[in-house]
């Protein structure tokens, strides 16, 4: 039980994939100017990284390690992920219109990202089994969406700051993004996995 | 080597095949209301409805949003078929939308154009051919004769004409019974 908790304040506080492992940086940077759409964004990553996380676990304890081809399992991550993922997207539409606006748009963006597919292989890199992967996954996509939602608020009140002409949009942002990494530095040592 | 080829080749096309089915199982079926108001709406593509085009029209009467009397290029024939189509009294049209007018064209005086794009910018079907500094022209297959490219003009060189030729554009797939009565409703407004 503690192994499992441990999992989740590792990802989410301590090796947050945003800003300690600096992955899944362009949706940080690209949806967080509204805070609806980012909450949007990490609701749909919650789903689709814990859905991934788990596929690519399948793929690669029952197909790649016995026939010996994990050298290929980036390969197989991206074609496994993208498929389950379109799938998803085609049955949340049909059996759930409410929840596909919501998520709609933001599924196939997700696919591709690089958080989701270095989840997939740190996964593979620590040995975790199914239960750990899917709640390595599931943590990484909350630390993910804490950190997208804090930062898309404080992107808000940015818009309306009176921020020197030079830093306005991007850089700002990116100054912003680097005083909460070292904030989040804090919880390094809080677990260590 | 080949067990790499033979795994990836398989698992790609399961799971293309898997996809390929699943599309099939959970399509979703647009309203089929929208598709028949949509095929009776000109296509004009113009906006004086107060919506950015004929399908967002369609969509907002088959919701119950609009009424079926915003639609001037349509004129009262395209009224009463909408009122047909959804079992409503045909109403009159709307003035604050517009009014009746027989199909016309669009004609740029090429003498006066000073090649400032705003115009093709306006096109809602992209009827108008130029370039930066270039004179304009319309085609005139193309134009919907929705005057919204004369409001950007600066030099006011756009005119509004009859249009000699019937105007059809059919629609990709649509069926000739529509361009038919396209066909019949230009020549009802061009004889009246």
């Amino acid at each position: 039980m503690t192994e499992y908790v441990l999992i989740l304040v590792s990802t989410v506080l301590a090796n947050n994939f945003v800003l300690v492992r600096f992955l899944g940086l362009c949706p940080f940077m690209g949806v967080s100017g509204k805070i609806e759409g980012a909450i949007g964004m990490s609701v749909a990553t919650l789903f689709v990284l814990t859905l991934s996380s788990m596929s690519s676990y399948l793929l690669s304890a029952y197909v790649l390690t016995p026939l010996g081809l994990e050298y290929l399992s980036t390969l197989g991550f991206i074609l496994v992920i993208a498929a389950v993922v379109q799938l998803t997207e085609m049955v949340m539409r049909k059996s759930s219109p409410l929840l596909y606006r919501i998520l709609g748009i933001f599924l196939p963006l997700i696919t591709t990202n690089c958080a989701v597919l270095g989840v997939a292989l740190l996964n593979v890199q620590q040995q975790h089994d199914l239960l750990q992967s899917a709640l390595y996954g599931f943590g990484a996509a909350a630390g993910f969406g804490v950190v997208l939602i804090a930062f898309a608020a404080m992107r808000e009140r940015l818009a309306r700051a009176d921020v020197p002409i030079h830093f306005r949009g991007a850089p700002i942002g990116l100054i912003t993004a680097g005083l909460m990494a070292l904030a989040f530095m804090g919880f390094s040592g809080l677990a260590r996995l | 080597m080949f067990t790499a080829v033979i795994l990836f080749t398989v698992l790609g096309s399961l799971l293309g095949l898997g996809l390929g089915w699943a599309a099939q199982k959970f399509r979703v079926e647009t309203d089929p209301v929208v598709d028949r108001i949509d095929a009776l709406l000109p296509q004009t593509q113009c906006g004086q409805c107060d919506y950015p085009g004929c399908r967002p029209y369609a969509e907002a009467i088959a919701s119950g949003e609009a009424p079926i009397n915003q639609c001037p290029p349509g004129g009262e024939a395209g009224v009463r078929a909408l009122a047909d189509l959804l079992g409503l009294e045909p109403l009159p049209l709307n003035p604050d939308n517009g009014q009746e007018q027989p199909r016309r064209v669009a004609v740029i005086d090429e003498s006066a154009c000073i090649g400032c794009t705003l115009c093709i910018q306006a096109c809602p079907v992209d009827a108008i051919l130029g370039a930066a500094k270039r004179m304009h022209t319309v085609i005139e297959a193309e134009c919907t004769g929705c005057d919204l490219c004369l409001p950007p003009c600066p030099v006011d060189c756009i005119a509004m004409v009859p249009r000699q030729s019937p105007w059809v554009w059919p629609q990709p797939g649509q069926n000739a019974r529509l361009a038919a009565s396209a066909n019949v409703r230009t020549a009802q407004a061009g004889g009246g």
